[in-house]
């Protein structure tokens, strides 16, 4: 048997430093903010360029050493230490992450631009907050640490959905919270379950040391239900469209395109760096089946929802749901499995970009004419031309039409349907592609016509609002021309080749 | 039976009666009481694990012990969130019910 431990041997030079980095200097930057309130708005802006180089830095690391990058806190190596490790998949959500919150910020200086009140101060706070949990939970090495991290970033996120403090978003925030709480407690559960079977929490130890049993199994299970739970997985979807439709747009766009994909990377690192030696293909179809359900019922509600918001909240629904298509169609190191890897991590990111975009368009159409009630958007494309280009081109995206990241994300997915013979999620992915067309053309149609009578703007945005979104909307576009190394990038750390054939 | 076992089974049972009540109890304010129910087995569960010396073969593993402590914390931090929450929305709409009702109904612009 070759170890896994060759493929992942620590990286001793100083690239494990920015691991430790780009966890401490957010942190800093949230307690900071904490302390002087005045200035929080300040902080976050100043941090932002940091962060987008230390994210850059990492992945330029990972690709240069064309391996795990590994850090070990303190010097102690596991099982007694704590490993931070970044392999190409958490390079490129750190990455991700970091443009994604840049560009909430630079769209919220419009919203939350005035340094008094509670709420500019709390959601600057919150942001930095957010940002040091993802990437905590993107470069944790172990299942606790993992499991903090998890918590932190629920603790950041629920408090955003409510910053407006109506009744309609702290119910929503509530729910989200309970949620959130349920999935932890039985992620934490499952935790327990492999401490006591292992006695280690070490990712890297962990894949070595399970065996094919009942406690795996169960703890298994309880982790991917809490996971699932805490990413809206069809039939937990429940608490999202509430919470992602009442909260700010800038802190919509961070939610649905970032947030939930922090407990999705929590359950791609569980069965493919924990688990790659279970077999698990028959298993992980009941998680495809989810994902199915969540495809065709998010989309069917999208196209049923009157305002705006609800309906891009529906789509993130229908959207997590292609995700979970990875499971079955990547594990097992089939042939197909590498083209499934890369379509679901890029569907991971392309729709981060995708929905944030839109998400942030939805908002500045509602401040601009008032309202998001979409059958009052008629020859809104005049009004807001660069706007509605940005929402059409995220929509592209979502439906999976080229040229954009979700086309390439959709087309590997479906390729390695097909060839693997499990026609019918290649199916339920096209149908998911059509509905998705509906509900954004139901958008996009009425927006580009001319309007019945003359729309007066409210206000109209700032130039570098509609910039940053149309700049979201443009990377989700570009995705789709990731030149083959940047898709090789992606499969550094794949614990798969040295496991085949393991029993 | 041994004491780790009857603690082992005691645990297995909180755990049950708080997934229980956190699953079928409507009021958030129950649910963040099974949630605590829950925690409680889910750490004498750490505990039974440390007893066993799981790890290295002690007497007593440590690890469970120190997961013990920082997950009393994150509950603890989890419950004063969720119990705020419940206050915030009771000030605000003079009750605490999550039923399903059709959501963000006009809070117009969404950005107001």
């Amino acid at each position: 048997m070759t170890s896994p431990q060759l493929l992942l041997a620590p990286q001793t030079f100083e690239g494990g430093l920015l691991l430790v980095l780009a966890i401490i200097l957010p942190v800093t930057a949230a307690l900071l903010a904490l302390l002087f309130g005045h200035w929080a708005e300040r902080i976050a802006l100043a941090y932002m360029p940091v962060g987008i180089a230390v994210a850059f830095a990492i992945a330029r690391d990972v690709v240069h050493s064309n391996s795990v990058v590994t850090y070990y806190l303190g010097g102690w190596a596991p099982p007694l230490g704590v490993a931070l490790r970044a392999d190409g998949f958490s390079a490129l959500m750190l990455a991700t992450t970091a443009l994604i919150i840049a560009a909430a910020g630079l769209f919220a200086r419009g919203t939350f631009g005035s340094s008094e009140g509670r709420k500019p101060f709390a959601f600057w706070t919150l942001l930095l907050a957010l940002w040091a949990a993802l990437n905590c939970v993107f470069l944790g090495g172990d299942l606790f640490n993992l499991y903090v991290a998890l918590e932190l970033l629920t603790f950041a996120a629920v408090p955003l959905v409510c910053l407006y403090g109506s009744k309609e978003t702290l119910q929503a925030a509530t729910r989200y919270l309970l949620f959130a709480l349920f999935g932890s407690v039985l992620y934490l559960l499952g935790v327990a379950l492999l401490y006591g079977a292992y006695g280690t929490l070490d990712i890297v130890l962990l894949s070595q040391r399970i065996k094919p049993e009942l406690a795996l199994w169960l703890a298994a299970a309880l982790m991917t239900t809490g996971l699932a739970a805490k990413t809206a997985l069809f039939p937990f979807h429940l608490w999202l469209p509430p919470a992602h439709a009442g909260a700010p747009p800038a802190a919509s766009a961070v939610l649905s395109a970032l947030v939930v994909k922090g407990s999705f990377f929590l359950c791609v690192r569980l069965w493919f760096n924990v688990l790659p030696a279970l077999p698990s293909v028959e298993a992980l179809q009941v998680v495809a089946a989810l994902g199915a359900g969540a495809i065709l019922y998010g989309s069917l509600l999208a196209l049923r929802q009157p305002r705006l918001k609800l309906l891009i909240a529906y789509s993130t629904v229908a959207q997590i749901g292609y995700l979970f298509m990875l499971f079955p169609l990547a594990a097992g190191g089939a042939p197909w499995s590498t083209a499934a890897w890369t379509g679901g991590l890029l569907q991971a990111v392309s729709h981060a970009f995708a929905k944030a975009s839109m998400f942030l368009a939805a908002g500045l159409i509602a401040e601009t004419l008032g309202h998001d009630r979409i059958s009052e958007m008629r020859g809104v494309g005049r009004l807001l031309p660069v706007t509605v280009t940005a929402f059409a081109l995220g929509g592209l995206s979502l439906m999976g039409l080229p040229p954009s990241g979700g086309f390439a994300a959709k087309w590997l997915l479906m390729a390695a349907s097909v060839e693997s013979g499990q026609w019918v999620w290649a199916a339920i992915m096209l149908l998911g592609g059509l509905l998705a067309g509906g509900y954004v053309l139901r958008v996009v149609l009425p927006a580009l016509t001319a309007p019945d009578i003359a729309l007066t703007a409210k206000t109209m945005p700032s130039r570098t609002r509609e910039g940053a979104v149309l700049a979201l909307a443009l990377v989700a576009v570009l995705i789709g021309f990731a030149p083959r190394c940047f898709l090789d990038w992606l499969q550094i750390g794949r614990p798969l080749l040295a496991l085949v054939g393991t029993p | 039976m041994n004491a780790a076992n009857l603690a082992g089974l005691c645990a297995a049972v909180l755990i049950g009666l708080g997934l229980y009540g956190l699953i079928t109890h409507p009021h958030p304010l129950r649910k963040i009481l099974a949630f605590n129910l829950l925690g409680s087995g889910l750490f004498l569960l750490l505990a039974v694990i440390a007893r066993r010396g799981a790890a290295a073969g002690l007497a007593a593993d440590p690890v469970p012990q120190a997961l013990v402590i920082t997950g009393i914390v994150v509950a603890f931090s989890a419950t004063a969130l969720a119990v705020s929450l419940v206050l915030r929305l009771f000030e605000a709409a003079n009750d605490v019910s999550l039923r399903a009702e059709p959501p963000a109904t006009p809070s117009e612009g969404a950005s107001s």
